[in-house]
């Protein structure tokens, strides 16, 4: 079992043509994704190198209605970016999970507010994240998939090579995942950590669970007291930035210590008195989590 | 992005947001000459004289003076101009005045404090105001949560004249400065939009015994995501105020910022580079910088990461920490291999690489003939870092 991705997905890539939605999608469908279609507007009936079998449209409309897809991966260009993401929720999607970096807030503020109103039901992750990763069954992003391993540990991460390095650390240990979400690391996002909890804790193949969460904001400590409300499966959790400097933005747009909040030494705190294992340093992810599978 | 104090005002200016009068000044001639040109424009001998730094904190280091007079106004720009400048934000070396803004002095009835920012968990802009204007914000925010007021902004239609009524009424704002503060709020929130805005603070925004709101301060800073839409922003920019290895890095779109401890870091992604940083502190070091390579980057972009971090005097080691997915680690092995050929290599290297094309880019760095630390994982690379960095402290 899994959640968000697997053997029923179909998917389409949205910037299918460009130089990344293309390296990456010839690795999904290497991985073994079923990606049934390529949109790029003005490239309809083109053929993408390598990608010669994918079927290329102009719209999502008709990746939907011609290739039967049900969820979407964006790749498109920043300034782009939101047009594709309100073009997938028009067309249907109830998946949308968005690659691209750097997409300006006020674009995404304005996606969300269109999102929660119009399209209630839509599930999107990202932007700015790795994507999402049933091992053995579906890889819809840009991560490594030869890392994962199927099994039962729920990974939901703000982070992407710190995601790898956990996935990495479990697989080591012989715990294979159920599902990786990378939920991303711009301020304005789709999935939270919360919500993706929720997921796991609902889904019966996850049998524990790993969050990574980094400075700024307070999505870590509003998980934490819903961790300690609802769930019983066991969590163990890093936080990254703990030597970073107030004011200076970490690489992320989100990952800032600003007025005084978002320091990990609060979200540490949180998550400790939620009874969240936390690991000390990133090496001890994995180890930190075999530990509280033990008890 | 962050401007000064006076290019703020400008742009309020354009946006119709009262600002006081005033005019900066690049050199202690124009500061001087500008003094009896705002007297003459405000009608009064009263001038305030503004170092102009990005840091806050400006006026408990002595950076703001009021001047009754034009004596006390040249004094004042004297004193001012070309001090260094130490507040609580810019560390105990300050930071050298090298722009004042001479502005009129307002007969102030009352100052309040006003932001504007992203409220995450929302997805919205929030306005946010206090009565208790001048004072430390995140004071007051931590000891009297109830006396910040909040109103967010709905995308859709944008700030309501009903949330300025609202607003006013819990400030104590009564009859015509009610309705200033009215178009001074919708004005600062348009601004805040088109502008791309990631941080707007007014402390003071202040009410005049004349019957005006103003604002006194203005710190700006901008979305970076958004800033290829604002060439007119991005010329706004002052590279004296900016780490010069932090502009080079942008050049190659690296993500670098400066730290003061020993141990050079590369990494890719943003996640792991504060993790690396964590761990090497862990273990007693101290990170000389946050670097994040990125996801694609090329031997070139690789090449000018180690550049900039060896120009750092104070790195005494660097520790190489790769997670490899769409970056191979071939590419950060032979990036490395050309930087250390062209500037040299003068202190220890620690590589610790993982993920795609490893072994490869393992095999190329043993037969660089470059003296490389290899670690086999995180932890062993950056205890190995700390020791080759003199050790922990």
């Amino acid at each position: 079992m899994s959640v968000l991705v697997g053997k029923h997905t179909r998917l389409v890539v949205q910037g299918m043509s460009g130089a990344a939605g293309a390296f990456h999608a010839r690795q999904m469908v290497e991985y073994g994704t079923n990606v049934v279609a390529g949109v790029t507007p003005g490239k309809g009936g083109a053929k993408v190198e390598g990608l010669e079998q994918v079927p290329m449209f102009d719209t999502v409309d008709e990746a939907v209605q011609k290739a039967g897809a049900n969820a979407t991966v964006i790749y498109v260009p920043p300034p782009f970016a939101a047009d594709a993401i309100l073009e997938a929720a028009a067309a249907g999607m109830k998946l949308i999970i968005t690659i691209t970096e750097g997409i300006p807030a006020r674009d995404m503020i304005r996606v969300k507010n269109v999102l929660s109103n119009d399209y209630p039901d839509v599930v999107t992750v990202g932007p700015n994240c790795p994507g999402v990763i049933t091992p053995g069954e579906c890889k819809v992003g840009i991560m490594p998939g030869y890392i994962h391993k199927p099994g039962k540990i729920g990974v939901v991460s703000r982070s992407g090579t710190l995601t790898y390095e956990v996935v990495h650390q479990l697989s080591a240990l012989g715990l294979g995942q159920s599902t990786a979400i990378g939920i991303g690391g711009d301020p304005v996002k789709g999935l939270d950590h919360i919500e993706c909890l929720k997921l796991f804790a609902e889904d019966p193949g996850t049998e524990a669970i790993f969050m990574i969460g980094e400075i700024g904001g307070d999505s870590e400590e509003r998980a934490a007291r819903f961790v300690k409300e609802n769930i019983k499966k066991p969590v163990a959790a890093f936080i990254a930035g703990q030597t970073a400097p107030p004011g200076k933005r970490m690489g992320h747009a989100g990952a800032i210590i600003s007025g005084g909040k978002g320091a990990a030494s609060d979200k540490i705190a949180a998550l400790q008195d939620a009874g969240i294992a936390v690991a000390a340093t990133p090496a001890e992810m994995g180890t930190t989590l075999a530990k509280v599978l033990k008890k | 992005m962050k401007i000064h104090e006076y290019q703020g005002k400008e742009l309020f200016r354009k946006y119709g947001v009262p600002v006081p009068q005033g005019i900066a000044a690049m050199s202690v001639e124009e500061a001087l000459a500008a003094i009896p040109k705002v007297q003459a424009e405000s009608g009064s001998e009263v001038v305030v004289v503004k170092a102009q730094i990005h840091a806050g904190g400006r006026g408990k280091g002595g950076g703001v003076k009021v001047a009754k007079t034009r004596a006390d106004a040249e004094a004042a720009v004297h004193k001012i101009f070309g001090m260094q400048l130490v507040t609580p934000q810019t560390g105990p070396e300050g930071k050298k005045v090298q722009r004042v803004l001479v502005e009129q002095g307002l007969p102030i009835e009352h100052e309040y404090y006003l932001g504007m920012l992203l409220d995450r968990a929302s997805g919205r802009v929030t306005v946010m105001a206090s009565a208790e204007g001048g004072m430390d914000i995140e004071e007051v925010a931590a000891s009297h949560p109830e006396k910040i007021f909040k109103e967010s902004v709905n995308p859709a239609i944008g700030w309501q004249d009903y949330q300025s009524r609202l607003l006013a009424k819990k400030l104590g704002i009564t009859g015509k400065l009610a309705g200033e503060l009215g178009k001074f709020l919708r004005a600062l929130t348009r601004a805040y939009d088109e502008l791309d805005c990631s941080l707007l603070e007014i402390n003071p925004l202040v009410t005049t015994k004349d019957g005006r709101v103003l604002a006194l301060d203005a710190k700006v800073n901008f979305d970076d995501n958004a800033m290829y839409r604002h060439p007119e922003v991005e010329a706004l920019r002052d590279p004296s105020e900016e780490d010069p290895q932090e502009i080079e890095a942008k050049k190659y779109d690296l993500s670098y910022i400066a730290l003061e401890g020993t141990i050079g870091c590369m990494v890719n992604g943003a996640g792991l580079a504060m993790s690396t940083m964590d761990i090497i502190k862990f273990y007693g070091g101290m990170p000389a910088n946050f670097l994040d390579v990125g996801g694609g980057a090329t031997a070139e972009k690789v090449t000018a990461a180690f550049k900039i971090i060896t120009s750092d005097p104070a790195v005494k080691a660097i520790f190489v920490n790769i997670f490899g997915g769409i970056m191979k680690c071939d590419t950060i092995a032979s990036g490395v291999i050309t930087a250390c050929k062209e500037v040299g290599l003068r202190v220890p290297l620690v590589v610790r690489l993982e993920g795609t094309n490893v072994e490869l880019g393992k095999k190329m760095l043993a037969e660089s003939g470059l003296n490389i630390i290899a670690a086999s994982d995180m932890a062993d690379g950056a205890q190995k870092a700390v020791a080759a960095a003199g050790g922990s402290k």
